[in-house]
């Protein structure tokens, strides 16, 4: 940005004397579609947790609210900044970006906090922060540098291998930490950097048949023949969502009951009167479970709007993805665009009874201070592709 | 810096392809989403409604332990034990009828029950609380509780439930006055007093446990599960759970030493009777007991149809009734004290005035003979109350017979009258009057209206007369303390478990009315020589007694049955403190049995209290 103005102010243009507020604030070529849905989406989620958690934490009826405002405003103020900050850096910075990434998350190992058998996140005093959260974003913006880079180094095939070294490293640890829906976000995200840097669609096809393959391995043939690779609850969530009312009482339970409360709320939702998310009956309600608290509250025209506005974000990121002003920008792009997607398919989906549970978190819905804080980032990257790209369309212009 | 190497014109034809698959995809994603949410929402909304609505969090209650009751010392005399009852949730059992038997008289089996009896349990359980888990059995030991486990799912439903029961440590003791629990009784949810109750609540049945339940009941707890549409626990689905709060322990005015002493003086006679001792001052029951008695952990696991018939269907031993205070009798010669009093006071007679005892009274027609035939020629007050002439007080009985002085008297103090007692089961009694047997002569109920034979009957205290051992404590309590008729009470304080005093119950006395002192000594006198003078009907029994007392014995007759042995005492005299009535039915002369008995109560009371007698210098004897 800086380096456009100067260009601008170097060819003085006669009717831009003025350069506007909104400009300085680097606020003029932001995507305002993209800025509205994002935060229409934090602000309906602390609306929802307003009204739905006010008896989860006996005491203090805002505890969930008060937090979650708190993490937007952050969320916000982060995406500002970096919508101001030319993201090209960051492929300078790809290799301390990946190191950062891949450290952070192993640290979680040695001082990571347990909590329900996983140790995933930082316990501060205040808050405890999941490195696998922000790891999304850093995993892109590193991967699409080295993608550039590597661009003309060896074969096709060996290039690749090596993105999905790369890629699968840290997603692997995540795995182990163990949380099995980021690391498949992490997998994800990087065959969607992988996808829009060019990797041929035969080497796609081969990577689906491999998972097919895999998938195969770890859930049916490991197990039978007494070596586990994923453990048991993983495995139950993982399958109990084809035939749910099988394990109605164990994992298929919470899905049944959020399909309940989702259907329950029936097409203008059943307000304070939503039995089924207000009393327990659907767990983690705050997190993984908020869509179904949506759905039961405010009925199918809560639940539309919410998925509108995330058809609205990901037409915008997509929107983004082919108006980047170098390839750089179209990776990262598409690799946020992607996850973003993913997250919002396999969390609504877990909700509506047609997706395993992988823990996942809605984004900017669902509570919780790193998610939230990394999906605003991540827009805020999206803003900054958007933002350099009219710059430099005005500024080939003004040349 | 602008254009670096890696930099090319946006949106390559490879990209836009790219991008555009990506869009389709996503599409297609998002259609699926908005495809099934309608589907949920909008198409099958109205089943997940409903199903939702069923879905219920499930209340348990958490039952709270009743208090302990205690004697006047802190002795338990009743309290709680756990125990184990085996519980079946129907809604788990099999919707299949044939299935359903299959399970139910598996479950019968376990529990040693025939089927029919468990359907019955079931069936009975249903109807004061449909849908609540059924107590098939209490009291299951604990190698039912492994085999059940182990067992489980051969058994769907059943479960067990730690629950209190009342203890009784010292088996019968004070069973009257403590009283029974059991469940609530439809009947009674209705009443005010049991507002807060469901069926299924413990509740005192009887004694002091139905007179104060509101303190010893406490509170119950409640822990709410969340459950499924199928009715079953959800894993870690417990939301909400008070504590229950125990209830507040009662302390009574019995006092132990008493009360064992009269209840081991009936059982050694093995006769049908009670005993009855009380503070004369503040109408504190120091003792009551009835016999036959029972054991109240008799109501705490279900009963054998013997126990039921022992218990209920038993006419003439009747264990379940208090015979001190809800058995009517006439009182012999005890109640000669009331015909006294009302005729110092009515002014029939003074203290020092003769009446010739010739052993007999003929008033028109009827003749009125003397116990045992004897005749004690001039006799005053004193004289006639030490050797209990009979003649004396038909005399008066016949002076009264028109003026209904003895019905005020008796009356006044409190005899045919509710005494206000803690105890449930109370009834007035009955005084014959002239309105009282004219109104049945009237009404064809008797053949003939009131005559000077009734109240001469009544100054005696036979024929027509009804009234309880406590009745009587009363007025000879009044006697003891210038007129005062004290509520008599066996709850003394309520307390919490760490042993604070929460209430005192100290009840006002009903009414006083005066009487003239002198009056009062002599009639005190006359008992004082009835008991302890060389003349005296218990002389034989109390003559030896170190303490002075003031007792009078009687004798009720009661035909078809043989005579009713009775003995009313004061203690010490002339200051006396407690009151003992004893009666026993068939006992005999009241120096036979009755005196006996009240003099081993008055032994145990005043081996505890003798130091305090003596230093009070009301007066050992000799």
């Amino acid at each position: 940005m800086m380096y456009a103005t100067r260009a601008r102010q170097a060819h003085a243009e006669p009717f831009a004397i003025r350069v506007s507020l909104a400009e300085r604030l680097g606020l003029a070529h932001m995507d305002w579609p993209l800025t509205i849905a994002a935060l229409a989406l934090a602000a309906f989620s602390v609306f929802t947790l307003g009204q739905a958690t006010v008896d989860d934490v006996p005491g203090s009826p805002r505890y969930f609210v008060d937090r979650q405002a708190i993490y937007c405003v952050l969320g916000i103020v982060g995406m500002l900044l970096l919508t101001r900050i030319d993201y090209s850096r960051f492929r300078e910075l790809r290799v301390g970006i990946y190191t950062f990434l891949c450290v952070s998350v192993s640290l979680v190992f040695v001082f990571g906090f347990a909590a329900r058998g996983s140790r995933r996140a930082f316990e501060f005093p205040f808050f405890s922060f999941q490195p696998s959260e922000l790891g999304k974003l850093l995993l892109v913006l590193a991967l699409a540098g080295f993608v550039i880079d590597g661009a003309r180094r060896g074969s096709e095939r060996q290039r690749t291998l090596r993105y999905l070294c790369l890629g699968l490293g840290p997603a692997a640890l995540v795995f182990l930490q163990p949380d099995l829906g980021t690391s498949l976000v992490f997998v994800v995200a990087t065959l969607a950097v992988m996808y829009f840097g060019g990797v041929p669609w035969t080497h796609f096809a081969f990577i689906g048949s491999t998972l097919v393959v895999l998938i195969a391995l770890v859930l049916v043939a490991a197990p039978t023949v007494g070596a586990p690779i994923l453990k048991g609850y993983q495995e139950e969530r993982l399958t109990s969502f084809l035939n749910p009312d099988e394990h109605a009482s164990g994992a298929g339970y919470q899905q049944n009951q959020s399909v309940v409360a989702i259907g329950s709320g029936q097409e203008t939702g059943r307000g304070d009167r939503a039995t089924q998310t207000r009393l327990d009956f659907v767990p983690e309600r705050h997190t993984d479970f908020i869509f179904a608290v949506i759905g039961e509250r405010y009925g199918f025209m809560g639940a539309a709007f919410v998925l509108s506005l995330y058809a609205l974000l990901f037409w915008r990121a997509l929107k983004i993805v082919t108006l980047s002003k170098n390839s750089y920008g179209t990776l990262v792009a598409g690799g946020i665009a992607v996850s973003l997607l993913f997250q919002v398919f396999v969390n609504v989906g877990m909700n509506l009874g047609i997706m395993p549970i992988t823990g996942i978190p809605l984004p900017l819905m669902s509570y919780g201070g790193s998610s939230v804080l990394a999906t605003f980032l991540a827009i805020g990257v999206l803003q900054s592709i958007n933002v350099q790209a009219h710059l430099a369309q005005k500024g080939r212009f003004a040349w | 810096m602008y254009l670096r190497s890696g930099d090319r014109p946006a949106a390559s034809p490879r990209i836009a392809l790219r991008t555009a698959v990506l869009g389709g995809v996503a599409v297609a994603l998002f259609a699926v989403l908005f495809f099934r949410l309608w589907n949920l929402q909008v198409l099958s909304g109205d089943e997940y409604l409903a199903e939702a609505k069923n879905n219920r969090t499930r209340e348990f209650k958490v039952i709270a332990p009743r208090g302990d009751i205690l004697d006047r010392e802190g002795n338990v005399l009743v309290d709680n034990r756990t125990s184990l009852a085996l519980q079946l949730n129907m809604q788990k059992l099999a919707a299949d009828p044939v299935e359903q038997r299959a399970e139910l008289a598996r479950i019968g089996d376990l529990a040693d029950m025939s089927l029919r009896k468990v359907r019955r349990t079931i069936r009975e359980s249903e109807e004061v609380a449909a849908g609540a888990p059924v107590t098939l059995r209490k009291d299951v030991d604990y190698d039912l509780v492994y085999y059940l486990e182990e067992n489980q799912r051969q058994f769907p439903g059943i479960s067990v439930q730690r629950v209190f029961v009342r203890a009784y440590p010292n088996e019968t003791r004070a069973a009257h006055v403590v009283g029974s629990v059991g469940e609530v009784s439809e009947e009674e949810l209705k009443e005010p007093r049991y507002e807060h109750l469901e069926p299924g609540d413990e509740v005192g049945k009887g004694g002091v446990e139905y007179t104060y339940d509101r303190y010893l009941r406490g509170e119950p707890g409640l822990t709410k599960i969340q459950v499924n549409a199928l009715g079953q626990p959800t894993p870690g689905g417990q939301l909400v759970s008070e504590p229950p709060v125990p209830g507040d322990n009662l302390k009574l005015t019995i006092d132990p030493d008493v009360q064992s002493a009269g209840e081991s003086a009936l059982a050694s006679r093995g006769l049908p009777g009670a005993f009855v001792t009380m503070n004369v001052h503040d109408g504190q029951i120091l003792g009551m007991g009835s016999s036959p008695t029972f054991d109240p952990s008799v109501f705490t696991r279900p009963m054998t149809q013997a126990q039921v018939n022992a218990l209920y269907r038993d006419p003439v031993s009747a264990p379940l009734t208090n015979r001190a205070t809800e058995s009517y009798y006439p009182t012999g010669s005890t109640f000669k004290i009331i015909t006294a009093l009302a005729a110092l006071e009515g002014g029939v007679i003074t203290p020092s005035t003769s009446i010739f005892d010739a052993g007999s009274l003929t008033v028109g027609t009827q003749s009125f003979q003397n116990a045992g035939g004897a005749s004690y020629g001039p006799l005053t007050l004193v004289p006639a109350l030490e050797v209990s002439s009979d003649v004396f007080f038909y005399e008066l009985g016949w002076k009264m017979w028109d003026s209904g002085e003895l019905q005020r008297w008796a009356a006044k103090l409190g005899i045919g009258k509710e005494s206000g007692l803690d105890l449930p089961g109370e009834t007035e009694g009955l005084v014959p009057s002239r309105r009282w047997r004219n109104q049945l002569y009237k009404e064809g109920e008797t053949d003939r209206p009131w005559s000077a034979g009734d109240n001469i009957q009544l100054a005696t205290g036979q024929g027509d007369l009804q009234t309880n051992p406590l009745q009587l404590a009363i007025a000879y309590a009044a006697l003891g303390n210038d007129g005062a008729i004290v509520t008599p009470h066996v709850g003394m304080e309520v307390e919490d478990a760490a042993g604070r005093v929460l209430k005192e119950f100290d009840p006002k006395p009903r009414r006083r009315f005066h009487i003239d002192p002198a009056h009062g000594a002599a009639i005190m006198e006359g008992l004082h020589q009835a008991a302890q003078g060389p003349q005296g009907t218990s002389y034989g029994i109390f003559g030896g007694f170190p303490v002075e007392v003031a007792g009078k014995t009687g004798t009720a007759q009661r035909p078809p049955h043989a005579d009713q042995s009775w003995y009313a005492v004061l203690a010490p005299y002339p200051d006396p403190r407690i009151v003992t009535v004893v009666t026993m039915e068939e006992g005999g002369f009241g120096a036979e049995s009755a005196a006996p008995a009240a003099l081993q109560i008055l032994e145990a009371y005043f081996d505890k209290h003798a130091s305090s007698v003596s230093a009070s210098g009301t007066g050992l004897a000799e």
